[in-house]
């Protein structure tokens, strides 16, 4: 591998392969999480561990799975994956784990990895597999960062809890602001995607289609 | 002609290649406000020319919106003072609601038309005139207490996500003025329902008279207390809380006979409309078990937003159905969904913006549905011969 390839590898997922704006896959968690900075965060390294080492794993073993049981297999490594991660989350971030709910047993339904490991994983060496498995997880990430912010800070007035927005602005303390309880209904999350998909192919107009 | 020779003048300058080119459309869109544009279709197949075009479309709905404006501003004028308990004279009352009212409508147009400037210059395309009558229209479905700053964030997510992001007027699956007002219901709900923001300076009055409920008629009903209901006179002329222009049915008949006389809106809308809410209400009537479900039909057409949404929002000639009998569907469809909604989701006392806004979402399958069947029948006919 090449040092440029490997670079490639690692910032497609970042632009013109991300998996959200591009590949449109984890749609339903990034609706689900995103109300706040802190479960979004959590939830961007959980996907990036899982997809990292599932990728990892998966490129070991390609030569080994019989083609005709292969998503069987793939399920078993990702589950295992994704019972260790909320078993470490309960462990140390329980706040958090109770936030995410089922939204960490449900890492293993994302399509993201599925994805990677049948379009990248079972076809390449493990060491450019982690790293797209890592770059995948962060490219997924980002985006869900971006929008947490945006809801979080219109929604609550906070980022990551700490009040950003003054209390004395709100109608509350006699001020004129209220927060805006639309964003915080996962439609708004959807438009906002959406929005972020709108400047994306703006700026980076290869992905536009004819 | 003296206008006519400073635009002919200045004209080089923003036509293509021009010093200041970038603004060209901005340039067509005053002149062409001012001047009807002299271009001519091409040559080529046949034309039916009218000399009513987009922007005439346009100022007719504005003409037919102004009894309900005036109106509301008289309204909201006399609703404040009614609230504090003083009397004034007719034209105290008036200027107090056009004080009020006045800031809205120049929000509401200052930043939809700079969006669309914007936009238009963006892409290159000429400035479209349907935010002139939604720029009228939102600040008529709003409470007159609703701070600015949500009026124009109303304004911004109507204009921007409702329809530029579609391809502009024309594009869009949405009605934008009831866009924006969906907007503010779910963004900030507490500007928008309950009792005390449909009247100017209710909510955080000292002042109020004793005793004094702002609760629009529609409140009262939800709340199944029809005794307190105003009087049927009152609702009908529009002397009831609620926003702006919405109160005054006989206002708004006014306008409707404008549009109908001038052919701009669509009479089957309206027709339909009322029919499919006084079918669902008679039906309602007859099943009957709370006082207001036995409410008579009738009463729903005079209460809340129903008359104003019939007349001004379902006919909007771009979200409604296009195909005749689809009209017919789809006018009656509202109606019923509006009935249900007021009579029984708790949570909504007003159902007409949910109402349209559903339907806008399903004429165009309305459509497809009656050109489908169309097209059946007269194959079934090609076979018998």
């Amino acid at each position: 591998m090449s040092s440029n390839n490997g670079l490639k590898i690692f910032t497609t997922p970042f632009n013109s392969g991300n998996p959200i704006t591009v590949l449109v896959l984890g749609i339903c968690s990034a609706l689900a999480v995103t109300v706040k900075l802190q479960p979004a965060f959590v939830m961007a390294i959980s996907v990036t561990v899982v997809t990292g080492f599932s990728n990892l794993i998966i490129s070991f073993l390609r030569n080994t799975i019989p083609n005709s049981i292969r998503i069987i297999v793939q399920l078993l490594v990702i589950a295992t994956l994704v019972i260790l991660v909320n078993e470490v989350l309960k462990a140390y971030v329980y706040d958090v784990s109770k936030q995410l709910s089922v939204y960490v047993g449900l890492i293993i339904t994302n399509c993201i990895l599925m994805g990677r490991l049948e379009a990248f994983a079972l076809g390449n060496r493990p060491i450019p597999s982690f790293v797209d498995g890592i770059a995948n997880g962060m490219g997924y990430g980002i985006i869900l960062i971006i929008v947490a912010f945006f809801r979080e800070l219109l929604g609550s007035g906070t980022l990551f809890g700490i009040r950003i927005i003054p209390e004395s602005w709100y109608v509350a303390n006699g001020g004129f602001y209220l927060d805006n309880g639309l964003i915080i209904l996962p439609p708004m999350a959807l438009i906002m995607l959406g929005c972020i998909i709108w400047i994306h192919r703006s700026v980076n107009q290869d992905l536009q289609e004819k | 002609m003296r206008l006519r020779e400073i635009i002919e003048k200045i004209k080089p300058a923003f036509s293509k290649g021009g010093k200041l080119g970038m603004f060209s459309s901005t340039f067509e869109a005053f002149e062409s406000f001012i001047f009807v544009p002299n271009t001519v279709a091409k040559n080529k197949g046949s034309h039916i020319h009218d000399s009513i075009d987009l922007k005439r479309t346009m100022s007719i709905v504005i003409m037919a919106l102004m009894p309900a404006l005036i109106f509301g501003m008289w309204n909201t004028g006399y609703q404040h003072f009614l609230s504090v308990g003083e009397e004034v004279s007719f034209i105290d009352t008036f200027f107090y609601g056009f004080v009020k009212v006045l800031p809205l409508i120049i929000v509401s147009y200052v930043t939809g038309l700079a969006i669309e400037f914007a936009s238009a210059q963006i892409r290159g395309h000429e400035v479209n005139e349907g935010y002139l009558v939604t720029g009228m229209i939102i600040p008529l479905i709003m409470p007159v207490d609703v701070p600015l700053w949500i009026l124009a964030l109303s304004v911004i997510f109507a204009v921007v996500i409702g329809k530029e992001i579609f391809g502009g007027t024309g594009m869009n699956i949405w009605n934008p003025a009831l866009l924006s007002r969906a907007f503010v219901f779910f963004a900030y709900p507490s500007k928008i329902s309950g009792d005390k923001i449909w009247i100017a300076g209710l909510e955080n009055a000292q002042n109020a008279a004793d005793g004094f409920s702002g609760a629009t008629p529609l409140s009262y009903a939800a709340a199944n207390e029809i005794d307190k209901l105003p009087d049927t006179l009152d609702m009908f002329i529009g002397i009831i809380p609620g926003s702006i222009g919405e109160t005054s049915t006989i206002a708004i008949l006014l306008g409707a006979s404008i549009l109908i006389f001038t052919g701009i809106a669509s009479w089957k809308i309206m027709v339909s409309t009322v029919a499919g809410a006084l079918f669902t209400g008679l039906l309602v009537n007859m099943l009957g078990g709370s006082p207001y479900l036995e409410m008579p039909a009738w009463q729903h057409l005079i209460m809340g937003g129903f008359a104003f949404g019939a007349v001004f929002m379902a006919t909007d000639p771009v979200t409604s159905a296009q195909t005749e009998t689809g009209k017919w569907l789809y006018g009656f469809l509202i109606g019923v969904v509006v009935i249900i909604i007021r009579l029984f989701n708790p949570g909504f006392p007003e159902g007409m913006m949910m109402a349209i806004l559903l339907m806008n979402t399903f004429a165009p399958l309305i459509d497809h549905c009656v050109v489908q069947s169309n097209i059946k029948k007269r194959m079934k006919r090609k076979l018998i011969l």
